[in-house]
Order: C-alpha cells, then structure tokens, then sequence
C-alpha cells in the first residue's frame, strides 16, 4: 500500500535540478511526481520515479545524497471537495500531514501523495471510506 | 597623534622598569629567570620532567643565553596538563582563574596569585599610559568580561592608573554608543574590528563621532593593519594604538605601543621575549621576522618557559622617541599554525572538526569560510550533507543545522552559520584538505 519517495539533497544552486533531471533522463527514468521544499541555503527533492532502485543506484553514483521514504499515494475523485473530505478523515485521527503534493496523470481521478509520521496507521484510517489508497504496482503501472 | 595638529606628550607610568638601562635590566631578568626556573622545578612535575630528560638543572643556568637551552613549551603541553597541571603554586593561593582555547576539545586554564594580578594591573596601568591614558579619562571596556582575559584584565590596570571604569563588556552595540554619548567616554578599549563595527552603528544611528568626547582608542585580541589604523582614527577621531598579549603568558599587558606609534614596547622585566625561526627554532637577528617565544620570569601560579606563541612578528631595532628603552616589537603579522581570530576569540580548525565528529551521523568533511562583513567578523561552517542524516524533510536538516551552531556557540562562545553542503562541494585538496578559506583582507 505504500509507495517509495526518492528525496535528493541540493544546494540552492543554478544548474543542479537540471543536473539531476537529465541523468535520471538519461537513464531512461520517467519522473511520476515531484515536488521540491527548500530553506534558504539548500533544497531537498522529492520524487516518484518508476524504478526506485534504479534511480537511487544512479543518483549515488553521481554523488548526490538521497534518502528513501515511504509515502501514500492516493486517489481521489477530480470535483470539489473531496481533498477537504479525505484531508478531515485524517484531521479525526489525529493524523498530522507531513506534506502533501499532487501527481501528474492522465487519469480521470487526481492522485495525491501524502507523507505521514505513521503511514501504516493513515492506511488504516482510510479503510472504510471510499478513498482509494494504490499500492506499489499500481503506481508503476500509471506510467504505462 | 590628534588629527596631525598638536605635539605628542609621552607619558611614562613606570620609569624605574619602562627605562632601566640594558645593563639593570640584564641583571634583573637574570635574578628573575633563576628564582622562576628553581621554583617551576620543584612545583611543576612537567618541567621537571623536561629539564630532567636534558640533564639541566635550574643552578645551571648561569646567564640569559643559557636560556636557549631549554626545551620549548607548546600549546600540546599546556592543553595534555589540563586543568591545574602546570600551576606553580597550590589553589589556595590562586586568586583568579582564566581559559582560553586549546587546539582541540578542552581548553587551558590559567591562575593568578593576588601578586600576578598586581602585576598584571601595573602591566596594563602601563600601556594604557603608553597609549595616551591618564587618571583624567573615562575609560570604556568592551571586550567581554568573563573567561576570557581581555576584560577584567584591562579593568584592573585602568583602575590602577585611577581612570574612571565602565565595564561595558562586549556586545549590545547600541547601548555601547549610548553609553559613550552620556557617561562622555574618552578612551575605548576593545578589538579594532568591532572599533569599526562601532562607528558603522553611529553612523546608522546617526550619532557624529565628532561629537563624542572620545580621544583614545586602546585595541587588541586581534592582528589588524596600518590601513585599519587611519580607518578607525580617521572615522572615530581619536589616536588607536596596538597592544599584545596571550592568556597563556598573562593576557593583554604583555606589549603595547606608544604614542610614537612605532612598535609596542615589551615589558621585558616580566617577560623574556625570543624571536625564533618558526622551522629551524632557532634564533633570528633584531628586526627580522620569527615566532615570538615568551617565558614569563615575574609570575607566581602560572609561569611559562619559552611558550611558542605562534605569533609572527619582529623586533623594531634602536631606541624609540618616546623615552622608553624596554625593547619594541612590530605589530603581529600572522600566525605559523591554522588558529583563527573570530572577533577577538580563538578558534582551531580541529575544535570544530571534534564537534562534528561527536555529533551522531556526521562526518568530519568540512570547510570553514571566515569573512569580514561590516567590519564584523563572520564565520560560516560548511558540512557535507551525507545519507546518515540526509531526511526528506527540510526542518530535521535546518535543525541539525542549528544544533551544530548552538554546540559551537556554547563550546566555543563563537557565532557561527552552518550550512549544509553537497558531498564532494567541499575541495578535496591533495594530502591535506584545506580547511580555511579566510576572505578576510586586513
């Protein structure tokens, strides 16, 4: 049920998001989702990608410093409201979003990714609701 | 000299020790030296150790250049005796206690007697009077108070000389001018940057120095420039002369310039002063430039001999106008080991290096870039940002970055900013990584 988030330290400089994208570009890694959070001195990179270890192997190997974490990606439907709606199911547990970002798909419904302390226990919480949480191959198969 | 216009007065606070002729002064040292060396040798188990090691005996030496003889003290022998190994006298008739950095980890402890703060005060009494002060002033302290000996050092000494004392202590910049205009401050004693750093905060507040009834300005605790000199007269209207001193051998008081502005004269009845070859170790002539090597010969708790204080400088040959016949040294040129000057306080490369290496997850590739900004000093600390600690979330690494400036604050008492770099940002050099980047152009 949960998906692999690539997360790729980087200096607030000019060039090295460029850098980082054509090398995973160059290994033929398609980027799902991304999303970028900085601080005034360096940013870190989150992404998606459709081949986790392929990409961490790749992004080691040209020294940048990643970190993997497990995040939910999740489907909701396209119409108003229903971010508000899933977002409270969580506010009732006592579930703290981390931070959130959207996907890019051309499905019908929109995918979210959301980072939790405890995504096991964010999981459980959206069992009897509607909202579909995707598992791993789901993901991969989004590409296709 | 004020403003070029009226004629240089030298006044003399000592003349009995400040003028001796070479002859008494020989004699004394001499007299000095011997009964220091018979005492460190029955009280301090180090020296006795090295003096043993060499087959010298204190009745051995027989004049001042039996003193070449003996071995050298490092900062290494300072810090492996920590805390109270090299003290000559039992705690009991210590009267004060201050530090200063080591090279690494802990730092070195100094103490004084109640007859080395007399001595440290008249020391003081005399460059405050070489440098233009007189009981007349109103003498403003904004060097910190504390470990530290800048502060209560000059204290003491321009209490001696009767002046009147603000213990302003350093910082609080503002409050430091308000003090000035109000309670009509005539000499300031502090480090040349931050005398400069107080006329930028004038000229925010928009306070004309003009104004202000100060004449003299006493600086030191950090290598400054002739350029920096006319800065801070031109901007701040007052005569700044250049003193030296070392927590290791005293504190400030050790050396300091006349009005005459040509050297600072060496208050050599109470410290033996050698310049030496920083590689060879061995003597260089008058006026050419060496590693200043001081043993103290008029001090009771802690006593040195022939402490290698890394600093480069010379002796300034012949007799200087000011009447004075101790010997003059030129203004500290530089260092022969990588110690920094961050805004007065000392700092070693290795003390950041053991921090990082105490704190969980990090490694010790690391670069320090020291700049000088608004006449401040700024230090910013480089770390790699490497997997262990690397998270996906911005604020755990902005904290780390803040434990690690809150640990150098408080270990250190430096402010420093800690960025988080990519791996490999940090040049490797070949064989020794370069550590220091000093932007800092003096």
């Amino acid at each position: 049920m949960k998906v692999k988030q690539i997360s790729v330290f980087m200096e607030n400089q000019p060039g090295r998001l460029a850098a980082m994208a054509s090398c995973l570009g160059d290994a033929g890694i398609n980027i799902m989702a991304l999303t970028v959070a900085e601080s005034s001195d360096f940013g870190v990179i989150r992404l998606i990608v459709n081949d986790f270890e392929k990409a961490r192997k790749i992004l080691k190997d040209r020294k940048f410093t990643v970190a993997e974490t497990e995040v939910l990606a999740v489907e909701i439907p396209d119409e108003p409201g229903s971010l508000g709606k899933v977002l409270k199911v969580f506010a009732e547990q006592g579930l703290n979003v981390e931070y959130m970002y959207a996907f890019v798909s051309r499905r019908q419904d929109a995918l979210i990714v959301f980072r939790f302390d405890d995504p096991d226990k964010a999981i459980s919480a959206l069992k009897n609701t509607k909202v579909k949480v995707l598992t791993n191959e789901e993901v991969l198969a989004l590409v296709k | 000299m004020k403003d070029g216009g009226h004629k240089i007065e030298h006044r003399i606070w000592n003349p009995r020790y400040e003028q001796m002729s070479q002859d008494e002064l020989a004699q004394l040292q001499l007299e000095r030296l011997q009964a220091m060396l018979q005492r460190v040798y029955r009280n301090v188990r180090c020296y006795k150790k090295k003096f043993d090691e060499i087959h010298f005996e204190p009745d051995d030496l027989k004049s001042l250049s039996d003193l070449s003889r003996l071995p050298f003290t490092t900062k290494d022998d300072l810090r492996d005796n920590y805390p109270y190994g090299l003290f000559a006298v039992p705690l009991r008739e210590v009267v004060r206690i201050h530090s200063s950095s080591g090279t690494t980890g802990k730092p070195v402890v100094v103490g004084y007697t109640r007859n080395d703060l007399d001595t440290w005060s008249e020391l003081i009494a005399r460059i405050m009077t070489a440098g233009g002060v007189t009981a007349d002033d109103v003498v403003q302290i904004a060097f910190n108070y504390g470990l530290f000996t800048g502060g209560f050092g000059h204290h003491y000494g321009a209490e001696k000389i009767g002046a009147s004392v603000i213990p302003a202590s350093a910082g609080n910049t503002k409050r430091q001018v308000m003090i000035m205009q109000d309670y009509k401050t005539t000499a300031l004693v502090c480090t040349p940057s931050y005398a400069l750093y107080l006329a930028e905060t004038m000229e925010e507040m928009g306070v004309d120095p003009k104004t202000l009834s100060l004449k003299w300005g006493l600086f030191g605790a950090e290598p400054w420039s002739e350029r920096m000199r006319e800065e801070i007269e031109s901007r701040l209207y007052i005569t700044a002369t250049d003193n030296y001193g070392l927590s290791e051998v005293m504190g400030p008081g050790v050396s300091g310039e006349c009005l005459a502005k040509n050297g600072q004269h060496i208050a050599d009845d109470v410290f033996i002063v050698e310049v030496v070859d920083p590689d060879t170790l061995k003597p260089v002539g008058d006026g050419e430039w060496g590693e200043l090597v001081i043993t103290t010969i008029h001090k009771e708790a802690f006593p040195v001999i022939r402490y290698r204080t890394r600093d480069i400088s010379r002796i300034v040959p012949g007799q200087c106008e000011c009447g004075r016949t101790n010997r003059r040294h030129a203004r500290i040129k530089g260092r022969t080991d990588d110690m920094l000057i961050i805004r007065g306080v000392n700092l070693f490369p290795s003390q950041i290096e053991d921090l990082l290496m105490r704190i969980e997850g990090v490694e010790p590739h690391y670069q320090l870039i020291v700049d000088r900004i608004n006449n401040l000093d700024i230090l910013e600390v480089q770390v790699e940002c490497n997997e262990n600690v690397m998270t996906d979330m911005v604020k755990e690494l902005e904290a780390l970055q803040k434990r690690i400036e809150r640990e150098i604050r408080e270990l250190y008492n430096v402010s420093a900013k800690v960025r988080l770099v990519e791996p490999r940002s940090i040049q490797r050099f070949e064989g020794k990584a370069r550590r220091v980047i000093d932007k800092r152009n003096l």
